[in-house]
């Protein structure tokens, strides 16, 4: 159970006092915690089983253009009091920061509903059984399974002495199943902030039935290969670029769209947005500064067109901020996290069908920068990789390393399907389509 | 916090658990960073609970509070209780654990200068100076500065009677240079990449790392790099610096023998291992000069797995990883080690804090110094160098594996004759350890720390600690990053 808006004040009010009676008018608190139910498989047996409740509170303070966070997981009146206390202190020791914003005004935020009560109350049993369940499909394919299915209730709230008063508060379950043959695996995950949204064991069936499909693979050659990436392998790959539609790296003249901004870049069929109130997207409506989160289209037409802007940046470009800032003080400034690339019309099937020779990917892993203005990538493909001749899957493929620019991967997008929200392992949760796309680099293979 | 943990341990042993252990935590953590002559984060984190593990019907349960109170206790102990008897819903076998014998101990890890004693507005002139000393040179396009100190104070209490009393203090920092110029960004660090030199010390690691000495060096190299010549494709004599060959231990060594990961426990996310249980004592890993262990106790060094009892319960011991070439030893847990017939725990089990359960982590995996002295290990006709880890990736059973650095030189005749931009290499984990010809004696030794290896589900970051000398390596295959 997470602390309500009530209480989240209450402490606030605490801060505020301490701070008052040090001479200091100018605070902020934010709120973040509740808890985390994971239940953990392999082997066909449930292994490990947690839970975890916990609240920190991060406390800010502003005095003569100097600022300071100290974070505690105590909220307790002296704990509070002492963590104020401790932040003007280092304020003070700061020399004064003569672009230091004064704390943000108080603006209207429309509530996004995302704690689904039925979710929240999701208990140890239920998650086993559900488990147990699926653990049965996959051994009953003679395979081995392992995975996890797990519940988070959690808060995030910001208030501030200039009135802004944020909260919000939502439930996320997730379901992830690895289902092992002899020499192949397959692989399914689901997350959704209600608990009813997936099924666990239609995801059981999907990764046993992958494992099946690609036992015995064969190897071949590396090389360019047309590749259809299912969802969760284009949010993990495609992912690794979000943090650079930002003012901050561009202006740090780290990001990959400098000298780039407003040039057609990719596939004309590629449009993203930034939009944390799409039905299929999980999130607070408002930034670590407590400003509201605005829509941004990212790329138009295979163009990028906007960035995020915290307030600092947005000052210094004379534009708004856009509500994708970090709590201060920090050094990456802002990104957008609520992604949506738009899909196509086409299914998954008509993807594959329309194929001569490629390789369908189902996941993707280990993937980390190469070359951080092109956007070469490296990484493997994982669970459940499939040769693809004449329109169908022929079997399943031994794994390989891709070195890939992700901005070519987005100009060679031949065909996507309808976009859908997806959970992968390496970047954050997304509503994206499948794609294909040509002249996807594979690199190496791998011994399995 | 012993009362907390002795009472937490009580309201844990009820009817029907035959085991239990808590781990009460109390952490602090400073941060500081500078971003192009500014200050871009100053800040103080706490954190205080405990986590409550117990074995009841067979099966594991753990849950974590920060509500210390008695009745935040109670509910904590009710709930892993009742945890571990939802998890016999799915119960293939009961949990069963090597045996250990009961400690109690106080253990604090040395350090000779506390680094909270030292004023923010020191630590901070320290960062502006070599971040201003960066910056002098006009080709930089981005400076970075950062220090970070942590002090944890952990009781464990088991039900066999245990209680352990540690300490654990470390201190990080490093600097960095990136430049931005035509269709590149190139970035040089020091001491190393990811925030730099991570130590269980204090203060004292700072002063010696001398930032602000190593600054102008940075910023030249980070805008050299802009001019130097594409690192070529093909297969060459490969000598690597050692927080790079740290690296290259961490993943291609120390993740492979984590028997967790063997025994499948990590399936679904991290993954598995090449390391069979049968080709333990037969599998030649590494080259006869290649000699790995694990070793967690304090006379391995400061590491960042230095501790003297794991959480677990267990003393602190030195592994034979790879002796002479063969492969020796996994790291275990009290429920692993008794499935593969080893009758103690080697004492590997980590948790990133009180509020997570502990998993079989890497201690300090050290490749042991050589023989050669530096000129002995450069010491090719041609062949080429490798500095500072700029990517790192490796597949889901550890044997196919890309790294990229920094900065790289090719060298002829065991002299630098031109620097290289973009240098990546790659290549089967124990097809590389095998071409391993030449190890820099310990004189050119060091123990560094990486700071944010990830693991577990929830995933938990622990820093381990890998010790290393430059060393060498024949027919490697290099420029795989930009193949293609």
């Amino acid at each position: 159970m997470s602390l309500d808006r009530k209480q989240c004040r209450a402490v606030f009010s605490v801060v505020e006092r301490a701070a008052r009676a040090r001479g200091v008018p100018d605070v902020e608190l934010i709120i973040g915690g509740g808890s985390e139910a994971l239940t953990r498989f392999a082997n066909n047996t449930i292994h490990q089983n947690v839970s975890e409740r916990g609240h920190h509170a991060s406390i800010r303070v502003l005095t003569n253009q100097r600022t300071a966070r100290v974070s505690t997981n105590r909220l307790d009146y002296d704990s509070i009091t002492a963590a104020v206390d401790q932040a003007i202190e280092i304020a003070r020791s700061l020399d004064a920061d003569p672009e230091l914003l004064p704390l943000v005004d108080a603006s209207e935020i429309e509530q996004s509903n995302r704690h689904v009560p039925t979710t929240a109350s999701s208990t140890p049993e239920d998650r086993a059984r559900k488990v147990a369940e699926a653990i049965h499909i996959v051994e009953s394919h003679s395979q081995i399974a392992a995975g996890i299915y797990s519940v988070e209730d959690s808060l995030e709230a910001l208030f501030n002495s200039r009135g802004v008063d944020c909260y919000h508060t939502e439930t996320l379950s997730r379901f992830s199943i690895t289902a092992m043959a002899a020499d192949s695996s397959g692989w399914a995950k689901a997350a959704a902030p209600d608990i009813e949204l997936f099924d666990p064991i239609q995801l059981a069936r999907i990764a046993a039935r992958k494992a099946q499909q690609s036992a015995n693979p064969r190897e071949i050659e590396p090389g360019r290969y047309t590749v259809i990436l299912e969802p969760a392998a284009v949010l993990d790959l495609v992912g690794q670029i979000f943090g650079d539609f930002s003012a901050t790296a561009l202006t740090d003249q780290r990001s990959f769209l400098n000298d780039r901004l407003g040039e057609l870049l990719f596939s004309p069929t590629i449009h993203i947005e930034d939009d944390v109130r799409h039905p299929l997207q999980c999130g607070a409506p408002f930034d670590g500064e407590g400003v509201p989160r605005r829509k941004l289209t990212l790329v138009e037409s295979g163009v990028p067109r906007e960035v995020a802007y915290c307030r600092s940046a947005a000052l210094k470009a004379g534009v708004d901020p856009t509500g994708h800032g970090y709590p201060i003080p920090n050094e990456s400034g802002e990104s957008p996290g609520n992604i949506v690339i738009r899909g196509g019309n086409q299914t998954l099937e008509q993807l594959i069908a329309s194929t001569e020779r490629g390789v369908l990917v189902t996941r993707l892993w280990y993937i980390r920068e190469v070359d951080p203005y092109e956007k070469i990538m490296t990484g493997m493909t994982r669970d459940g990789t499939f040769l693809i001749e004449r329109g169908e899957i022929v079997g399943g493929l031994r794994n390989f390393r891709f070195n890939q620019s992700v901005i070519e991967l987005l100009r060679n997008v031949e065909a996507m399907t309808k976009e859908e929200r997806a959970s992968g392992e390496e970047a954050f949760d997304m509503v994206v389509p499948a794609m294909k796309v040509h002249d996807f680099n594979f690199t190496e293979v791998t011994r399995f | 916090m012993r009362d907390i943990a002795a009472n937490a341990l009580d309201r844990a042993l009820r009817p029907g658990v035959t085991y239990a252990d808590v781990r009460t935590g109390d952490s602090r953590e400073r941060q500081l960073a500078t971003k192009n002559g500014q200050i871009a984060g100053i800040s103080s984190t706490e954190s205080r609970g405990v986590g409550i593990r117990v074995i009841a019907d067979g099966c594991w349960g753990f849950a974590a509070t920060d509500d210390l109170s008695p009745n935040g206790l109670e509910t904590c102990a009710s709930l892993a209780v009742a945890i571990a008897r939802a998890s016999a819903l799915a119960k293939k076998h009961a949990v069963r654990l090597a045996p250990e014998d009961p400690y109690t101990d106080t253990w604090v890890s040395p350090s000779q200068i506390d680094p909270f004693t030292i004023p923010i507005d020191q630590q901070v002139a320290l960062l502006l100076t070599a971040d201003a000393e960066m910056r002098k040179n006009p080709g930089v396009t981005m400076s970075e500065t950062g220090l970070v100190f942590s002090r944890t104070h952990q009781v464990f209490a088991s039900s066999i009677g245990s209680v352990i009393d540690q300490t654990r203090t470390w201190s990080g920092g490093g600097i960095a240079a990136h430049c931005f110029k035509g269709d590149e960004i190139q970035k040089r660090s020091y001491p190393n990449s990811f925030g730099g030199q991570y130590q269980l010390r204090g203060w004292e690691l700072i002063e010696e790392l001398d930032l602000i000495a190593h600054a102008p060096r940075v910023a030249e190299e980070a805008v050299a790099l802009h001019s130097a010549d594409q690192c070529p494709e093909g297969e060459f004599n490969l000598i690597l610096e050692s927080s790079q060959l740290g690296l290259q231990i961490h993943e291609s060594i120390g993740h492979p023998i984590e028997l967790d990961r063997v025994l499948g426990s990590e399936a679904n996310y991290a993954g598995m291992s090449f390391l069979t249980l049968d080709q333990l004592n037969t599998l030649k890993y590494g080259s006869g000069i290649v000699n790995v262990v694990c070793d967690a106790r304090p006379q391995h060094g400061p590491g960042l797995g230095t501790f003297a009892y794991d959480d677990e319960g267990v003393p602190a011991r030195c592994i034979d990883v790879i002796r002479e070439g063969t492969f020796r030893g996994y790291m275990t847990s009290r429920e692993s080690a008794i499935t593969i017939g080893e009758s103690r725990s080697n004492g590997t089990m980590r948790a990133d804090g009180w509020n997570r359960l502990p998993l079989i982590r890497m201690t300090n995996v050290s490749l042991m110094p050589g023989e050669q002295s530096l000129a002995e290990v450069f010491d090719v006709d041609h062949g080429i160098y490798m500095e500072t880890n700029k990517s790192w990736s490796i597949d889901d059973k550890r044997y196919n594996f890309q790294f990229g650095c920094e900065i790289g030189w090719e060298i002829r005749n065991g002299k630098r004759v031109r620097m290289l931009k973009n240098p990546t290499y790659s290549g089967i984990s124990t097809e590389f350890w095998n071409a391993c010809d030449a190890i820099a004696d310990a004189r050119h030794w060091t123990l560094w720390g990486v700071p944010n290896c990830g693991k577990g589900q929830p995933e938990q970051v622990m820093g381990t600690g890998h010790g290393a000398s430059p060393s060498r390596f024949r027919k490697i295959k290099v420029g795989t990053g930009y193949a293609g």
